[in-house]
């Protein structure tokens, strides 16, 4: 492959491994000795613990030892935490239950973890995890969110009365209020967000093993963000000091948010391995992935969009319940709060927002981010309501959207977010163009031929990313920094090492990271590797989500290459005997300006560790730079997705027939990269609209805790995409990059509903879209015809 | 235990085991042939596809007994001389993977879709006889076109049926 460059769609590096089976996930780390761990769950949504009696299950064969609540409370292992403090709008903190990795008197949801079994092999845990006798006390559950709150119901965490979290606001409610009165139209509407369960397809897992040579714990862990991960078992739950607990996450088989968070299983993972010092292996099956991963949305809202005479946007008023689920996962408390609420000025230039949040708990699994984390449902909110508003004016959804749209930049929206730059009429044009807008009559009327009912959906979406500017994060109550680190270590023979906190679990980063390095240093590809995910090889990181790694991850090692240009100036100017300041750097080669003396990277690296051209006390030696990059401000991607879709109401099947996406995520590394990542937002979208959905009984049971009950979108269910772009560059990013691994979930959903409510003539119709929904959804357009 | 033998990618594997032992099971844990996945319980997902005696399974759902004097073939067997399969080509060529925990599957099954319906797959037959695999990163839109390439590219090398 050469020398890269960025805007190549170079193929990627690390596929080989993957294709020919050679990928190393958790599940496939095998440590001598190895003992396994079955965790014992709850079967009721909410009960109390009278008593658990292990003594059957550790006479069982091959068992090694069985641990409680109690065992993590005598062995000092602290609760699961929520990193980010959310205050009400009267200025009381949330309302934060414990949350302990091991049941402590009470069970919380179907799936809390009441015991670990650790026996000789899995089968064996299993069968003895199946011999402890729990002797509980069912309680009632609170399971709707819409009424978790009223008086009566039973309360999930005792510090929280009426299981209210938090009742958080954003917005000036005066100015909002004052716009609504003013209004010539109010377009309102209620609907649900519906619960989503993340399923990457490799479960989570982790092996913990002790070193008491050097009483050291490692854990392999499925983690998108391993430092992080190693920060809050070290700091919070205590389980060893963080130079004493190695964390590594190595290849990861997708996230999509759910391995952000520290859960239980990890957590007793390492603290056992150290407690019986033997490894100790557990790996996740599908339904316990269903039971116990942090789940995402669940929010129902009512939106109410103001609208002047002229067909302006004036005002806009939401509010929302959030179900957190049954306790605070690491990140809960800021998705459905500035992940969501910032973002609802959309593409629009609005006036006045206010939006309240009641975040409330409910005997279900913990619900935290999920690909979007909070502003897919921002997006479903804007996009919905604009769309609605434009065909009560009687007005084309997309010039509607067009009288609207923000224009000159920076614009400060009223809920915290100052756009940076964008062009939302050129992707808007290039969408429709590329859509046919203007033929979807025609095609319509096709359709209606054949007895179906087609439409058409625009969704005009943003997003704030690059997470994010620490003093930013700092004032919504996040408890770490935003930044990235990088080092990138040059060898001597000219190789390079490129040390990242961000991971990869799917995105690319062996390929697209070594491309800027390529092309900033002009050496191969082939020698250049970019090492993640293990605390021991990288010095710290935060990790890979919300679509910052490209942002962020990229432009720390950016400054890191900035660094070896400057020493590596030096090593040139040393070694040719000019000053640094006419050393000019090019193509990989350093040349003394104005002569032809010049000599290349490969040689400097190596002059600059054999070191004997320049003398030590003048230039150290060595070739080796680290950065940490935080940014100044969030970036904000942006486009507009159109699906046309069609409708057949005897059946209530819908087939996409068209997908269009136009994105701006600025600048480009590995264009082929970042349209897979389109393609997979795309989709995990269309699920949420058409096809998943979790549903828990009045009981608590999760009915939905597997593949033959939750409907994962299949390749039959999707069309191929038309992806394009537009750019315009992000100013206070180094490389101009915005960002684009939720574009795809975000963008969707409003578009699909937008079509099949086009399609419809109605507004009646809930996510997931299933053929039963949309039959009856149908059968009353039909019958609306017909009257 | 019962005693199992077969061949996996040509080699002779024998091991004694506990009569339950699934054949996916006894690929990574007896043989560390860790390349074939698990991502469900119920033969939904079908990230364990191998090829048995020359025909996808799902080696989740198989007991490594009843394989018993069979062909195995997996993804690490997949690779002749150096290289690549068709197939496998073809999904890096159209970057049709991302995280890579599906792709072995994905790739094992797509290779047995060719080799029962032949090499000329239009879209909508290749989604269809994918429907059998989930892929959560991709929205199939990149698996589709590399089905279609490593479809055309086995039917242009001789070496797929002859590895089989």
């Amino acid at each position: 492959m050469g020398v890269t460059a960025i805007g190549d769609s170079v193929k990627r590096t690390e596929d080989i491994r993957f294709i020919t089976g050679k990928g190393h996930y958790v599940d496939d780390v095998n440590r001598p000795g190895q003992a396994y761990a079955y965790f014992l769950r709850s079967p009721h949504a909410h009960a109390t613990i009278n008593k658990i009696d292990t003594s059957t299950a550790l006479k069982s064969p091959g068992v090694v030892a069985v641990f409680t609540g109690d065992d993590i409370a005598a062995g000092k292992v602290g609760g699961l935490i929520c990193g980010v403090m959310i205050f009400s709008k009267d200025g009381s903190p949330m309302k934060a239950g414990a949350h302990p990795a091991l049941a402590q008197g009470k069970v919380r949801y179907v799936g809390d973890h009441v015991a670990v079994v650790i026996a000789d092999t899995y089968a064996l845990a299993r069968e003895a995890g199946e011999k402890i006798e729990v002797d509980y006390s069912e309680l009632p559950a609170v399971v709707d969110l819409k009424t978790a709150s009223n008086p009566g119901q039973p309360a999930v965490h005792d510090v929280a009365p009426n299981n209210s979290v938090y009742n958080w606001h954003l917005g000036d409610k005066a100015s909002t209020d004052a716009a609504f009165a003013a209004a010539k139209h109010v377009t309102k509407i209620d609907f649900v967000n519906n619960r989503l369960i993340p399923n990457p397809m490799e479960p989570r897992a982790a092996v913990g093993e002790y070193d008491s040579g050097t009483d050291t714990i490692t854990l392999y862990t499925t983690s998108q963000n391993p430092h992080v991960a190693r920060l809050v078992l070290a700091a919070f739950i205590g389980l060893a000091p963080e130079n004493k607990l190695r964390v590594i996450a190595p290849d990861v088989g997708g996230g999509f948010g759910s391995k952000i968070f520290i859960y239980a299983e990890e957590t007793v993972c390492a603290w056992v391995a150290k407690k019986i010092d033997r490894p100790v292996k557990w790996t996740s099956d599908r339904t316990e992935a269903f039971l116990s991963d942090a789940h995402g949305r669940d929010h129902v809202t009512h939106a109410e969009l103001a609208v002047d005479a002229s067909g302006k946007i004036t005002g806009m008023r939401v509010h929302t319940i959030a179900n957190l689920g049954a306790y605070l996962s690491t990140f809960a408390s800021l998705v459905p709060t500035y992940l969501y609420a910032a973002l609802l000025s959309g593409q629009y230039a609005i006036p006045s927002i206010y939006c309240e949040v009641d975040a409330v708990y409910t005997n279900t699994a913990p619900v935290d981010a999920y690909r979007g984390a909070g502003r897919p449902e921002a997006t479903f909110v804007v996009e919905r309501l604009v769309e609605v508003a434009a065909r009560e004016a009687g007005a084309d959804p997309a010039e509607f959207r067009r009288k609207n749209f923000v224009t000159s930049f920076p614009h400060q929206t009223p809920v915290i977010m100052a756009y940076d730059v964008g062009d939302y009429n050129a992707a808007l044009d290039k969408a429709l163009t590329l859509a046919d807008y203007k033929g979807v009559g025609a095609r319509k009327a096709a359709s209606a031929a054949k007895g179906k009912l087609r439409g058409i959906g625009l969704s005009a979406y943003i997003e704030a990313c690059g997470l994010g500017p620490s003093r930013a994060i700092a004032s919504m109550g996040g408890g770490v920094g935003g930044w990235e680190s990088a080092e990138v270590r040059v060898n001597p023979t000219g190789s390079v090492e490129v040390m990242t906190g961000s991971h990869s679990h799917g995105q690319g980063h062996e390929t697209t990271f070594a491309q800027l390095v390529s092309s900033r240093l002009g050496i191969p590809i082939e020698s250049i590797t970019v090492v993640h995910g293990d605390t021991d090889k990288v010095q710290f990181g935060m990790g890979t989500y919300g679509s910052r790694s490209g942002a962020v991850g990229m432009a720390a090692i950016s400054k890191a290459l900035d660094k070896i240009e400057v020493k590596a100036k030096k090593v040139a100017g040393h070694v040719l005997e000019a000053s640094e300041g006419d050393i000019e750097f090019k193509d990989g080669k350093f040349t003394v300006k104005g002569t032809d003396k010049s000599i290349d990277f490969g040689s400097v690296a190596l002059s600059a560790y054999v070191a004997h051209k320049f003398d030590g006390q003048e230039l150290e030696p060595g070739l080796k730079e680290g950065a940490f990059w935080d940014p100044t401000n969030f970036t904000f991607p942006a486009g507009v997705h159109i699906c046309e879709l069609e409708i057949d109401p005897e059946t209530g099947i819908v087939t996409i027939e068209r997908w269009t996406a136009v994105d701006d995520f600025g600048k480009q590394i590995n264009p082929m990269v970042v349209e897979g990542q389109v393609h997979g937002g795309i989709a995990q979208g269309v699920g949420q609209a058409l096809l998943e959905g979790a549903h828990y009984d009045s009981d608590g049971q999760l009915l939905t805790a597997s593949y033959m009950d939750y409907c994962m979108p299949r390749a039959d269910n999707l069309p191929s995409f038309k992806v394009d772009s537009i750019e315009t560059l992000c100013p206070s990013n180094p490389l101009g990059i915005k960002g684009c691994g939720e574009a795809g979930a975000i963008a969707s959903p409003p578009a699909i509903i937008n079509a099949l409510t086009d399609a419809l003539g109605h507004e009646d119709v809930a996510m997931p879209a299933t053929p039963q929904v949309v039959w009856r959804a149908a059968q009353k357009a039909v019958k609306r015809a017909a009257e | 235990m019962v005693h199992v033998s077969m061949a996996v990618n040509g080699r002779a594997a024998s091991a004694d085991v506990d009569p339950r032992t699934l054949l996916v099971q006894f690929l990574r844990e007896n043989l560390r042939l860790t390349g074939t996945h698990v991502g469900c319980d119920t033969s939904q997902c079908g990230a364990c596809v191998v090829h048995v005696d020359g025909h996808a399974i799902k080696s989740c759902t198989v007991l490594a007994a009843t394989c018993d004097g069979a062909q195995v073939r997996t993804i690490e067997g997949l690779a002749a001389n150096g290289k690549l399969h068709p197939m496998q080509q073809a999904f890096q060529d159209n970057h049709g993977l991302q995280c890579g925990f599906c792709t072995p599957g994905m790739i094992m099954a797509a290779i047995d879709l060719v080799n029962r319906e032949g090499p000329n797959l239009d879209e909508p037959a290749i989604r269809h006889g994918l429907e059998g695999n989930i892929c959560r990163c991709t929205g199939y839109h990149n698996i589709v076109k590399a089905v279609a390439q490593g479809a055309r590219d086995m039917s242009a090398s001789a070496t797929p049926k002859a590895a089989e």
